[in-house]
């Protein structure tokens, strides 16, 4: 399968499609070793299939998004929590 | 001018018109695109474009964007690849008034506007002047509104940048002249591949004794933008890192072994 290996920033072309706010600027905190940095900032796997960001420090899954006919499909089990910019 | 707040919203496909194609290098196309509802980006950003067959195959690339915000329309920089599945279409195939999708601008990540200040270093390999190159416009834009309303100081900027050749550099004419009428703009070269007569710049790959002696000392805390094939990219972060650069300053543009 194609896969590409590129910077968290790849992502934001997917994310955009579900969040409203910017995402590669957003924090990410991993649920695994706890390093929190801006989702541009970690390392993106992306193919046909969906993408994956990964944590840059010790590679867990963060965020696994995909978009498929029965609609976009998240998962955020890697991140304790993402923190976006912006106010209301 | 105050910006124009805009309530956020998410990314549409977007259908865009293209409105003419150069052919930048022997290897590359630039595509000028205009594209209906587009609502401005910032120097940095890309786009993700997708091909559609007609049984319903899509395939999906990023490409950065390289025209300054100030600009009409959308250059993109595209390289050919013999394998690829989405560039050979594009720069064979593509036509003035042709349609193409895409979604954008994506990325806050990657990105400078003048206010975020300088120094600048920048490096590219190939292809990936493209969102620098945007950077490059956008400072030099700047400098033209400022200049006129008030005497004021560009961020210095410097930009090392490798090309296989001569022929291969992206954008040569416009950089050089960009670097002649700027004396805060330096532009250094290398040609890794092949070298025209009487040629006195770097002729290698980038190394760690290249970043050395072009970089601008960590003590000046340099904004660094790298941007290329990943090799080169993680090479140069990790040296410039090496060298005492704040990791926090770099920011870093894959465009994967391939691109595509």
């Amino acid at each position: 399968m194609d896969e590409r290996r590129l910077d968290g920033n790849a992502a934001g072309g997917l994310l955009g499609e579900v969040f409203v706010f910017e995402t590669t600027t957003a924090e990410g905190a991993c649920d695994r070793c706890g390093t929190v940095a801006h989702v541009g900032q970690q390392m993106a796997y992306i193919s046909d299939i969906g993408t994956v960001v990964r944590c840059a420090s010790c590679d867990n899954a963060l965020i696994r998004v995909t978009q498929n006919p029965r609609g976009y499909f998240l998962d955020l089990r890697g991140v304790s929590y993402l923190r976006f910019e912006g106010s209301p | 001018m105050a910006e124009v707040w805009r309530p956020p919203r998410r990314l549409v496909w977007r259908i865009g018109e293209v409105v003419e194609t150069r052919h930048a290098t022997p290897r590359t196309k630039s595509l000028l695109l205009d594209v209906p509802g587009w609502e401005g980006h910032k120097a940095g950003q890309h786009v993700d474009v997708r091909l559609t067959a007609e049984d319903g195959y899509q395939a999906q690339r990023s490409y950065s964007i390289a025209s300054a915000p100030e600009e009409r329309g959308v250059e993109l920089v595209v390289e050919r690849l013999d394998d690829g599945e989405v560039s050979p279409y594009l720069t064979d195939e593509l036509r003035t008034g042709d349609s193409l999708e895409l979604r954008g601008p994506i990325g806050g990540w990657f990105v400078w506007e003048a206010k975020d200040g300088g120094p600048l270093f920048l490096v590219a390999g190939g292809s990936g002047i493209a969102p620098l190159m945007a950077m490059i416009r956008h400072r030099a834009v700047m400098a033209m509104i400022r200049h006129r309303a008030a005497a004021g100081s560009e961020a210095p900027s410097r930009l090392l940048y490798s090309s296989r050749s001569r022929e291969d550099i992206i954008f040569a004419d416009e950089l050089d002249h960009l670097a002649a009428s700027d004396g805060s703009l330096e532009v250094v070269h290398t040609l890794t591949r092949s070298q025209p007569p009487g040629w006195t710049g770097y002729a290698r790959r980038i190394d760690d004794e290249m970043l050395a002696e072009v970089a601008p000392s960590p003590e000046q805390r340099p904004l660094v933008f790298v941007c290329g094939p990943t090799p080169l990219v993680e090479s140069v972060a990790t040296t410039l890192v090496g060298l005492g650069h704040d990791a926090g300053r770099i920011k870093t543009e894959r465009f994967g072994p391939t691109g595509g």
